[in-house]
């Protein structure tokens, strides 16, 4: 039978995925000492399982490599051996090499690492063997000239197992033999029991059916039936012999990398259902066509106001399903941290709460690896040595928490550690020394502890080579702020000294739309994301205040925040309103206004990406379409408040368009 | 028809067994470990039962067990999917009342043959 394997294969590489992070975590879960009794059932299941599928689905290296994996952890299930942290290491090693030909395999390879045969030596030296057991040559099957004699005598019980002799018996036929006599055995003797077996058969067949496949088909019942095979002195008769099999070509080709989304059923359902009421909606308002007269106003009204509901509810429902639970980014900081925490000397305890959270597939793949700086940077640089913290009177165990919850449209992600804090003194030293702008404009005592502690996303920071005799983090931190930035979230650092710090991450659930403010800058609209914006108000012009430079401070409350003419910035076409709006957006803890001419309606907005359709522009994060088709750009704010006040030479400065 | 119930906890194994048995015209319902095979084998008679060994809660061994305790299933063909072809293995499923066994990894090709010899 062809059956194209494929189509199972992608279901078992999404499979081998989710058992490849079970044996990670229940891995390290029995390093701590904090696995279940069910833990190394669990983890042995999940090494079975991807041998036996690998082997299934064609990914030979993979079901070879996994089968000694599987071999070490049957030894640790059946108490043969006992666990230790270079086992546990070993054992990840081996899940890391599973996890490349797993993506090896994905990506339409054979499933091959080249990290396999050196690992695969250790597992080996684990496991005590000297060498792989070499192959058993198949002893072949004597051929004789005689025909076959056999007699087989089922024993009593034979059916219990579910082994029936008329099976056997067909299959020998199929084979050519043919039954000569039948022995009644015990069947005439006065206890008889239905379900016991009586009979014996003694039967004949053509002497050029190889013995091996006689022997197979008794393979099941060895110690059930006996049988003896003796072949019989004479010619043979000729029989039909078993068509050779040809055996079906595997098709070579090689799947395209896939890429696909699991989701919740119920959400489907969900889905299902709220397109039958935009189908009812529809036969509603289809049903006014040709109508006449007042009644039809209201109804129509009525079927509009239902369409609008539905479509608001159908746009959440579909962006749902690209919603995932945070853990899938997560999950990797178990390992990540133990790891790390050895290579540092350090002991690290880390905690994740809220796992459950759910945000866009997207912004969640592009989340990952900025999480993963800031993690390593908190053990790196945050969390003492264990002497330096018992010395503090701290618990020689650091604690790193992850957490991640819903905050109106936002994520928010803590990474929070209880190490020695950001030392304000000497971040400003050694942005002294780096000559960075902020320095030569302010004196410490300015600067609130936010922008202080700011300094570490500068990109100047981050060139230090040895920055851990500092408690600041600079190493590539302005990459991560940039592409939190990029996904139109922010950065915000809370610390104390000698306690430990937070950063806290806030992102929008989704890229695909967002709830945006509708401003007028003479004739034109932009929109500007909800999230940014801290407050909008009359502009008083006795608040205006001119820095050297043609630089303007507005003065609000205690605090002097820069300010942009939006007009003069974008060079829009159109009289200024009469009475100018100040609108304050805040991005990376920071505050800049802008001016516009009207605030008009919020509403969400889907969003177009310019790049894609048109090219990149400085200032500008995307476009939308509104409801009269008019095209309307949205403002980057966290690209101009870098602009205007961090002053960062590389962020996306605007020139006026 | 001949109807057949098995027992995976592996998703893809599950869905090429189905799929492999219903192409050839079995008709096939699965279950994702022991416990919930044995619940759907006292809702109706199955003609065979193909089952993993290695499963959460239940595993194909004392599936086996359970079923020969159960008049229903006395008779009935049972095989058990095993990677490997030890003689131990081989005994604990005979002992437990196993028919036979497929031995893991096998391909649409082999489940048939093998399912040929009980059907």
């Amino acid at each position: 039978m062809e059956l194209d394997m494929d189509r199972f294969r992608q279901i078992f590489l999404q499979e081998c995925a989710e058992n490849l992070a079970v044996l990670e975590s229940d891995l390290l879960a029995l390093e701590r000492g904090s696995g279940d009794e069910d833990c190394i059932h669990r983890v042995f299941r999940a090494a079975h399982s991807i041998k036996g599928g690998a082997g299934t689905f064609g990914l030979k290296a993979m079901s070879g490599f996994t089968h000694h994996l599987e071999t070490l952890l049957d030894e640790l299930r059946s108490g043969k051996r006992s666990i230790d942290a270079n086992l546990v290491s070993l054992m990840l090693k081996a899940t890391d090499v599973i996890a490349q030909m797993r993506g090896d395999a994905e990506g339409g390879g054979e499933g091959q690492s080249p990290e396999a045969d050196a690992v695969r030596g250790q597992l080996e030296a684990a496991l005590g063997m000297a060498a792989a057991p070499p192959e058993q040559a198949k002893a072949s099957a004597a051929q004789g000239s005689g025909d076959w004699q056999l007699v087989m005598q089922p024993h009593g019980d034979i059916l219990a197992s579910g082994n029936e002799p008329l099976r056997l018996l067909r299959e020998l036929a199929a084979l050519g033999f043919k039954v000569i006599s039948v022995s009644l055995g015990a069947l005439h003797q006065g206890n008889y029991q239905p379900e016991h077996c009586y009979l014996g058969w003694t039967l004949a067949g053509p002497g050029q059916i190889p013995e091996a496949d006689i022997r197979e088909i008794f393979e099941w019942v060895e110690d059930e039936c006996d049988i003896s095979l003796s072949r019989q002195a004479g010619p043979a008769e000729a029989a039909p012999q078993p068509q050779a099999e040809a055996k079906a070509q595997v098709a070579e080709a090689k799947a395209a990398p896939e890429q696909s989304i699991r989701i919740d059923i119920r959400k489907i359902d969900a889905l299902i259902n709220l397109v039958g009421e935009l189908v009812i909606t529809q036969s509603m308002l289809a049903s006014l066509e040709g109508l006449g007269g007042e009644a039809i106003e209201e109804r129509f009204s009525r079927g509009l106001s239902l369409l609008k509901s539905n479509t608001k509810a159908l746009q959440e429902s579909v962006l749902g399903i690209r919603m995932l639970p945070i853990s899938f980014a997560f999950n990797r900081f178990p390992r990540l941290v133990r790891d790390l925490a050895k290579q540092l000397g350090k002991d690290v305890d880390l905690k994740l709460v809220g796992e459950q959270t759910e945000l866009d597939k997207t912004v969640l793949e592009r989340i990952g690896d900025p999480l993963v700086h800031m993690v390593r940077n908190a053990l790196d640089h945050g969390i003492e040595q264990p002497g330096q913290r018992r010395q503090a009177g701290k618990n020689p165990k650091g604690t790193l928490t992850l957490s991640a919850c819903h905050e109106g449209g936002n994520v928010v992600i803590d990474i929070r550690d209880d190490g020695a804090g950001l030392n304000k003194e000497k971040l400003w030293q050694k942005a002294c020394e780096k000559g960075l702008p902020l320095t030569q404009e302010h004196k410490l005592e300015e600067l609130s502890d936010g922008q202080v502690y700011d300094l570490i996303f500068a990109p100047g920071f981050s060139t230090a080579a040895a920055v851990s005799d500092l408690s600041g983090r600079g190493v590539g931190m302005d990459v991560v702020k940039r592409n939190i930035s990029e996904l139109g979230g922010s950065v915000e650092i809370q610390s104390q000294l000698g306690r430990g710090t937070l950063f806290r991450i806030r992102l929008p659930l989704t890229m695909a739309i967002l709830d945006g403010q509708l401003v007028a800058v003479g004739d034109e609209l932009f929109v500007i994301p909800l999230i940014n914006i801290v407050e909008s108000l009359k502009v008083e012009p006795d608040c205006l205040l001119k820095a050297g430079g043609g630089v303007v401070f507005y003065q609000l409350r205690q605090e002097m925040l820069p300010v942009i003419w939006l007009a003069e910035l974008l060079g829009t076409q159109g009289e200024p309103g009469p009475l100018p709006l100040l609108c304050v957006v805040e991005a990376a803890g920071r505050k800049l206004g802008l001016v516009v001419d009207a605030l008009l309606a919020q509403q969400q907005v889907v969003i177009k990406s310019l790049e894609q359709n048109f090219r990149r522009l400085p200032g500008i994060s995307g476009a939308t379409i509104l409801g009269d088709g008019q095209v309307c750009l949205i403002l980057d704010v966290p690209g101009l408040v870098s602009r205007q006040v961090g002053r960062d030479s590389d962020s996306a400065a605007v020139s006026a368009a | 028809m001949t109807s057949i119930l098995a027992a995976d906890d592996s998703a893809s194994i599950r869905e090429m067994v189905q799929f492999t048995l219903e192409s050839a015209g079995y008709q096939v319902q699965c279950a994702e470990d022991g416990a919930k095979a044995l619940a759907l084998a006292q809702t109706r008679q199955f003609d065979v039962v193909i089952s993993d060994v290695n499963m959460p809660n239940l595993d194909g061994i004392g599936l086996t067990k359970a079923l020969r305790a159960l008049p229903a299933y006395q008779f009935t063909p049972i095989l058990i999917l095993t990677t490997e072809s030890s003689p131990e293995k081989k005994a604990e499923g005979k002992g437990a009342g196993a028919t036979g066994w497929i031995i893991k990894p096998f391909n649409p090709e082999t489940l048939l043959k093998t399912l040929d010899k009980v059907r």
